[in-house]
């Protein structure tokens, strides 16, 4: 009987957390939507999303930029390391160049952007909840949605791909830093490599995956700031959250996207 | 006469717990109604529901002659626009000035310089010198933010105007002023009026008609200079702040 009472317990667990998950997940599509509706019905506040522009692109700058530079320069190492085992040395500027602008760069910028973006963005709006800001939007006849949601939306797909574009420069920057220096490449050898072996789709999809990212840690930080519980315990919750969820469903799109890219 | 608001068998549940089990309550045009009760009776869900931040689940919300609780899209901006409000923390938006603030409303339709100027008149109607005007909230005292609340809440000349705690947490002589200021301006604006509180000298100061809220029902309802002598268990021992009455307190 206690067995049988033990087994209910478990099953009904795991139904519990399945129910709940659905109900996240459904949550969640309505609120994306709500928000894709409200960035693409006016009106629109400019100010506020260059605001937010500048916050997320331009004040991300510094640590996607030296994220990018380290990681080209370690790319360099290590395909040089790899490819002298079997006499591949002079494929290390295309494949930095490959590496970054294809994955390297859109991912790891998303991750730290959504590391610091997406916990800023839902503290902010955590702390609007709980302290009565969102319904006073609402109060003073304006959509919480349309001032806070779109803004931040917009402004995450618009400058991701930008932020991304300079992190992937700063990056192939970092390779050939290490490539002429440390392991003695021609410059102009290096710089031809790279720009030859290089095409326009290798940009354009990773530009495309920012633009995602850029959504994906907008909506997350939105989307768990706005729901946030009572309290700085539910703030805090909404801010880890926010980060979490950013990470796993960019390496999740990020898969999706690459496979999407590769058979076309 | 019409009443302003009107709320008819008006519940509201957080899962199995009823906050509002049938709530009636009329206050008429240019009134100054104010809702007693203790902490947790559901005082703010109520102005809440005539907002229509919460919906309620059974009954009906009537302003003017707007279903409220039903109002949507278009119906439910032009009712939003009859309203404003003062929220017990201010709510104030930390990232914009506090003339930004008073004039969020008004740069729907004003040009800056012009919603700056009305701002700042507001301001000066509250108290607040135009030195104030660029400061941002998180450097004003507790009461000054009230202030800039109010006169946010004032700045569009709203015929209905909520108060949620408007002097909790602040020192009696703020209290009285924030209070005084409360009074003033609803008579001068002639605005409808709904303060929530459980500060017995801001209702003395600020009520024309008086609502006891008790189990989520409205207990006593009726005018401020009866309220010592109605006769009612619940106002009593509230009014008086007794533990011993048929308002269970906690020990």
């Amino acid at each position: 009987m206690a067995v049988l009472s033990a087994l209910h317990g478990f099953v009904a667990g795991i139904g519990a957390s399945f129910l709940g998950m659905l109900r996240a997940t459904g949550a969640l599509t309505l609120f994306a939507a709500q928000g894709i509706i409200h960035c693409i019905l006016p009106p629109w506040y400019w100010r506020e999303t260059l605001r937010q522009m500048l916050k997320i692109g331009y004040f991300s700058l510094p640590v996607v930029g030296l994220t990018a530079l380290f990681t080209g320069a370690v790319l360099a190492l290590q395909i040089y390391i790899g490819g002298s085992r079997f006499n591949a040395e002079g494929v290390v500027a295309s494949i930095v160049a490959i590496g970054i602008v294809r994955e390297l760069g859109p991912v790891l910028g998303g991750l730290m952007v959504a590391g610091r973006v997406s916990a800023a963005i839902a503290a902010e709006l955590g702390t609007m909840r709980v302290t009565e800001q969102i319904d006073a939007l609402t109060t003073l006849s304006t959509n919480p949605f349309k001032y806070l949601v779109a803004p931040r939306l917009i402004a995450g797909v618009l400058t991701l791909p930008i932020l991304v574009a300079v992190a992937d420069i700063i990056g192939v920057m970092g390779g050939f830093l290490v490539g002429v220096n440390r392991l003695n490449f021609n410059a102009s050898t290096y710089i031809a490599n790279t720009v030859n072996f290089l095409e326009a789709g290798d940009i354009l999809s990773g530009l495309y995956k920012a633009a995602a990212f850029g959504f994906i840690i907008t909506l997350m930080g939105c989307y768990h700031g706005y729901n946030s519980g009572r309290g700085a315990q539910g703030v805090g919750n909404a801010t880890t959250n926010a980060v979490v969820s950013a990470s796993v469903l960019i390496l999740a799109a990020n898969y999706i996207l690459t496979e999407l890219f590769f058979s076309t | 006469m019409t009443p302003k608001i009107a709320l008819r068998d008006v519940h509201k549940s957080f899962g199995s717990k009823h906050v509002l089990r049938g709530v009636n309550l009329d206050v008429m045009p240019s009134e100054s109604m104010v809702v007693i009760g203790g902490s947790g009776t559901g005082k703010s869900i109520t102005i809440k529901t005539i907002l229509g931040l919460v919906r309620p689940n059974k009954g009906e919300v009537w302003v003017d002659d707007i279903r409220a609780d039903k109002a949507r899209g278009r119906k439910r901006d032009v009712l939003l626009d009859k309203f404003g409000m003062l929220f017990q923390g201010g709510a104030l938006f930390d990232s914009l000035s506090v003339w930004e603030n008073v004039a969020f409303r008004l740069r729907r339709t004003m040009g800056q310089d012009e919603a700056r100027e009305v701002a700042i008149t507001k301001l000066r109607r509250v108290g607040l010198g135009p030195e104030n005007a660029d400061l941002f909230p998180g450097e004003l005292s507790g009461g000054m933010q009230k202030r800039v609340g109010l006169a946010r809440a004032i700045a569009d000349d709203p015929e209905i105007i909520f108060f949620d705690e408007p002097t909790t947490g602040l020192d009696p002589i703020m209290a009285d002023v924030i209070n005084a200021l409360i009074r003033e301006v609803v008579v001068e604006m002639g605005a409808t009026a709904i303060t929530i509180t459980h500060d017995m000298t801001s209702v003395r100061r600020i009520a024309d008609k008086v609502a006891m809220l008790h189990n989520g029902v409205i207990q006593w309802t009726g005018p401020v200079d009866d309220m010592e002598t109605c006769g009612d268990p619940y106002v009593d021992q509230f009014i008086h702040g007794r533990a011993d009455g048929p308002i269970e307190a906690l020990r």
